[in-house]
């Protein structure tokens, strides 16, 4: 439907193809909350996934400022222990499976793979609202449960625990997050699909933005990994309800075997939520540095790699259990391997900016505050992949850390970017740019003071998810210093919920391609009509043409 | 303030130096790799900045030949990270032969652990210096694990199995013990000490303990839970003497053979129909849920003490006054 041939040729600029004085886009298209809440297009569903996971991201936030504040003291004075176990708990399971997973992807990715791929919606758009009601019935159980007493597994569920002795809601949250697996699920179809059969004429592989290979492999995760969860927790109901020895050793089964389960979906995951995060980089760096991406295929092949390899490696969470010492063995050195593709990209991105002309406007500061923190993030990981030091550090701060540097360092980081940089399309207005880059400089400065300190937690042997340290006072400096990171990190996300909410009626009224990008989505006006081209584009050229002599061959 | 803040954890077993030497060269590398990185990044945007006189890039090809050697470059160093990380593992993983046995119990929550005479402490380990110490563990409900820093050893402690860990301390003094796996309410309480201390200090802290043996202990079960109407002199034939099958080889009715070790013993009791042993019909019946893991220990430390003929006559009665000295007493 897409592949009708080009009426006429577009101008160079898009500003230039003849509007209407009001021009009809895809915000003011219709109005009413039956067209929000059960709209097919694209980029309404992207909106409404936007407006769902800061709100969940609120409340995962809201947990952790509890968690901080009651570390500020050894002892626990601010939360029963019973309470804090809760606490944390909804944090992670919030976090992980109602902001980190969907975030990119549903927001970002349903906003403008379409239109980076030239499309007029994603392949299957019913299927694309579905996903986004079906995230809202599993966000209704988990907040169900917050309002009923909570839930105390940690997000992890491990068995025996969860299955015999949390007397808390552990079917409730479990059923919200096999739901919400679905909603992944139909996403990552989605986007599969659009990518095989709905790219614009010309727009061969090897020419696809890399935030679509990002997104390509994101979704292959997704459709092999989610099943396994999905099954995982069916066989941690039926062991509470029924008493089906399945991991409890009492009545006959193996609580390893949940572990293996559990991480053969959940280390994928970690990718789930990192490679959009890469893919939004890959964006970022070339745009602000006007240049073509250092290693295009390397890049883009990196992601597949990342996605083959990262469900081989589940066992490093595994090596204080009694797994055989040769699993741990060949699991370590796979968790090496895997390192290899994610240092290729850091070398990329770096080495993009070489001889560019680079611009610092808010996008690309979180993107090279992401390339510094995912370092981090990326060579604490070698720290956990050795196995004598894993076995120390382990199930301590330093685990809390090293993740924390990956998932907020960098893919909140990468979130914030993207999100920053496709505003002006996705709002047709700006951002205020100043408060943008105090908001980014706080985020970056109070990330760090938040989770510094806690690798050296870490190593002095702190355990996680501890409510109380009087045993051990001398900790108390360092955790001081990580709550009082945690409230700058605070303030820096609360500015950007301000001023994109400001801008909405506010901002200037954005160009339809501030950034001199050279991506499709840019082409279109902002915010785009509703069939986000007034002809389908047709492209001649790879995705990032900076170079004076080649830019003029996109035409539509 | 400031002065009282530990940045590096005690050292205190053979274990320490060799994890924090792998540590810091890890730290090393990320230094050096975080730097080269932060570096790059800050000259070429400072070099490179947008300005007057420079709106666009500069041409610059990507060549296949950078991107593979540093490929390459990256695979060989990680690699040999994981070489040095494996040595390291290896050396000190597998407990020397001679070690010391201290059985641990873990249970929501406290900490059980018991000595090789059977002395009993609560959240508290003593242990002499200089002397492998092996520990054998096992969970009552769900999963714990036993923490010690200052030895940089870590273990799951996993329901329904022996895990075990082992460690030289090698200073003495007191250092924190942490249940580090999540494991409920009280996650945060199930700490404790393990004094490390001179092994002729130890011996004198054994003597004021007054502590029965376990295997005393076990051989009270072992009439209480009527062991002994199957394994006795009397009735061979219908199940087997226990006598001295401790670290020996047992033939199973497979055709296969197991050496008897804690874990085998524990399965026996626990799940008697898994392996049976050669010759008998699988009429034992399981302990589980009448025996719990430290009744278990108890059990097997009888077992391990059995020499030949030391096996309690059948109408021995379970009388404490005529268990006196474990095994000894019998004809
Ligand atoms: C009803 C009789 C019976 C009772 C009671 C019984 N056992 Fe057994 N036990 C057997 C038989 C028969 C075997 C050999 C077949 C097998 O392996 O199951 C055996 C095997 C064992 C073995 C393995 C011996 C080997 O040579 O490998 C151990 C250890 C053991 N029993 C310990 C115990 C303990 C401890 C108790 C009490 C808590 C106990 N048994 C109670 C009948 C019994
Ligand atoms: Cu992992
Ligand atoms: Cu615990």
């Amino acid at each position: 439907m897409i592949h009708e041939p080009p009426v006429q040729e577009m101008a160079q600029t898009p500003d230039a193809t003849p509007r209407p004085r009001q021009p009809l886009h895809y915000l003011n298209v219709a109005y009413g909350v039956k067209s929000w809440l059960f709209t097919v297009d694209h980029k309404r569903i992207g909106i409404l996934y936007l407006v769902s996971v800061t709100l969940m991201f609120v409340l995962g936030g809201i947990a952790a400022t509890m968690v901080r504040v009651e570390l500020l003291t050894p002892r626990g004075d601010l939360l029963t222990r019973d309470n804090y176990n809760k606490t944390f708990t909804m944090h992670g399971i919030i976090m992980v499976f109602y902001f980190l997973i969907p975030s990119i992807p549903s927001v970002l990715g349903n906003f403008v793979l379409p239109l980076m791929v030239g499309a007029r919606d994603l392949a299957f758009p019913k299927l694309n609202l579905a996903s986004w009601h079906i995230y809202m019935i599993g966000a209704i159980f988990t907040l169900y449960v917050m309002l009923a007493g909570g839930v105390d597994t940690g997000w992890t569920f491990y068995t025996p625990y969860s299955t015999r002795s949390a007397h808390t809601h552990v079917i409730a949250t479990a059923l919200g997050i096999l739901i919400l697996g679905f909603s992944s699920i139909f996403t990552a179809i989605n986007f599969i699909v659009t990518i095989h059969r709905m790219r614009a004429p010309g727009m061969t592989w090897f020419r696809m933005p890399l935030f679509v290979w990002s997104l390509y492999a994101t979704s292959l995760i997704i459709i092999l990994g989610t099943p396994v969860l999905t099954i995982t927790i069916i066989l941690l109901a039926v062991e509470r309800i029924f008493q089906v020895g399945i991991f409890d050793p009492a009545i006959g089964g193996d609580p390893i075997l949940f572990q293996h389960l559990f991480w053969f979906y959940s280390h994928p995951a970690v990718y789930i939520m990192i490679l959009p995060g890469m893919g939004v980089i890959s964006e970022l760096v070339t745009c602000f540095a006007r240049k073509e991406i250092f290693g295009y295929k390397a890049i883009a092949f990196s992601s597949i790699g990342i996605a083959v390899l990262g469900f081989l490696v589940w066992g490093h969470h595994m090596f204080a259990t009694t797994m055989s010492d040769y699993a741990k063995l060949i699991f370590s050195m796979l968790s090496f391997l895997v390192a290899v593709p994610s240092a290729i990209k850091v070398f990329n991105w770096t080495a993009t900016l070489y001889k560019g002309s680079i611009s610092f406007q808010t996008p690309m500061l979180y993107a090279l505050g992401f390339i510094g923190l995912f370092t981090i993030g990326g060579l604490t990981g070698l720290f956990l992949a050795t196995l004598a030091v894993d076995v120390h550090v382990t199930d301590t701060y330093f685990i809390v850390a090293h993740f924390h540097y990956i998932m907020v360092g960098g893919m909140v980081m990468a979130y914030m970017g993207g999100l920053h940089y496709w505003w002006p399309k996705i709002s047709g207005r700006m951002y205020p740019e100043g408060w943008a880059k105090l908001g980014c400089l706080l985020i970056f400065v109070g990330f760090n003071l938040t989770f510094f300190p806690q690798f050296i937690l870490g190593y002095l042997g702190m355990p996680r998810r501890y409510h109380d340290y009087s045993i051990y006072p001398q900790l108390q400096v360092l955790n001081v210093l990580s709550t009082a990171g945690a409230s700058i990190l605070a303030v820096g996300y609360f500015i950007p919920l301000v001023y994109f909410l400001w801008a909405l009626g506010n901002g200037k009224k954005a160009p339809s391609n501030p950034w001199g990008s050279s991506g499709l989505e840019w082409k279109t006006p902002s915010p785009p009509p509703t069939e986000n081209f007034e002809t389908t584009p047709i492209v001649t050229t790879g995705p990032y043409v900076y170079n004076p002599d080649q830019e003029t061959e996109v035409v539509g | 303030m400031w002065n009282e803040v530990p940045l590096f954890p005690e050292q205190a077993s053979t274990a320490a130096p060799w994890v924090d030497s792998l540590y810091l060269m890890l730290v090393a590398i990320s230094t050096i790799m975080t730097l080269l990185v932060a570096g790059a990044l800050f000259v070429f945007c400072v070099k490179y900045r947008r300005r007057p006189g420079h709106e666009r890039a500069l041409p610059a090809v990507a060549s296949t030949r950078v991107e593979v050697f540093v490929m390459l470059f990256m695979l060989l160093v990680f690699l040999s990270i994981f070489f040095i990380g494996a040595r390291v593992y290896y050396m000190t993983n597998q407990p020397p032969p001679n070690s010391m046995d201290i059985y641990v119990v873990g249970k929501q929550w406290m900490w059980h652990l018991q000595h090789p005479g059977g002395q009993r402490e609560i959240n508290e380990l003593h242990v002499p210096i200089n002397t492998p110490i092996k520990v054998t563990m096992t969970s009552q409900d769900v999963i714990h694990d036993f923490s010690i820093p200052a030895f940089r050893v870590k273990q799951d402690v996993i329901p329904g199995r022996y895990a075990y860990m082992w460690f030289n301390a090698t200073k003495p003094g007191k250092y924190h013990l942490f249940c580090a796996e999540y494991c409920g309410t009280d996650h945060s309480q199930m700490v404790g000490w393990v004094i490390a201390m001179e092994p002729r200090d130890y011996q004198e802290w054994l003597r004021t303990r007054s502590d029965e043996s376990a295997a005393s202990r076990g051989r009270k079960l072992f009439l209480q839970f009527q062991c002994i109407t199957c394994h006795n002199r009397e009735s061979s034939n219908r199940a087997p003497l226990l006598e001295e099958i401790y670290g020996n080889r047992v033939p199973l009715q497979a055709g296969t053979s197991v050496i008897a070790d804690d874990a085998y013993l524990r399965e026996s009791i626990l799940q008697p129909k898994a392996k049976i042993v050669a010759g008998y019909r699988p009429i034992m019946p399981s302990y589980q849920g009448q025996a719990d893991e430290r009744d278990i220990l108890d059990l097997i430390a009888f077992i391990r003490s059995l020499g030949p003929n030391q096996t309690p006559l059948r109408n021995e009665d379970s009388d404490p006054r005529k268990q006196q000295g474990a095994t000894t007493d019998d004809p």
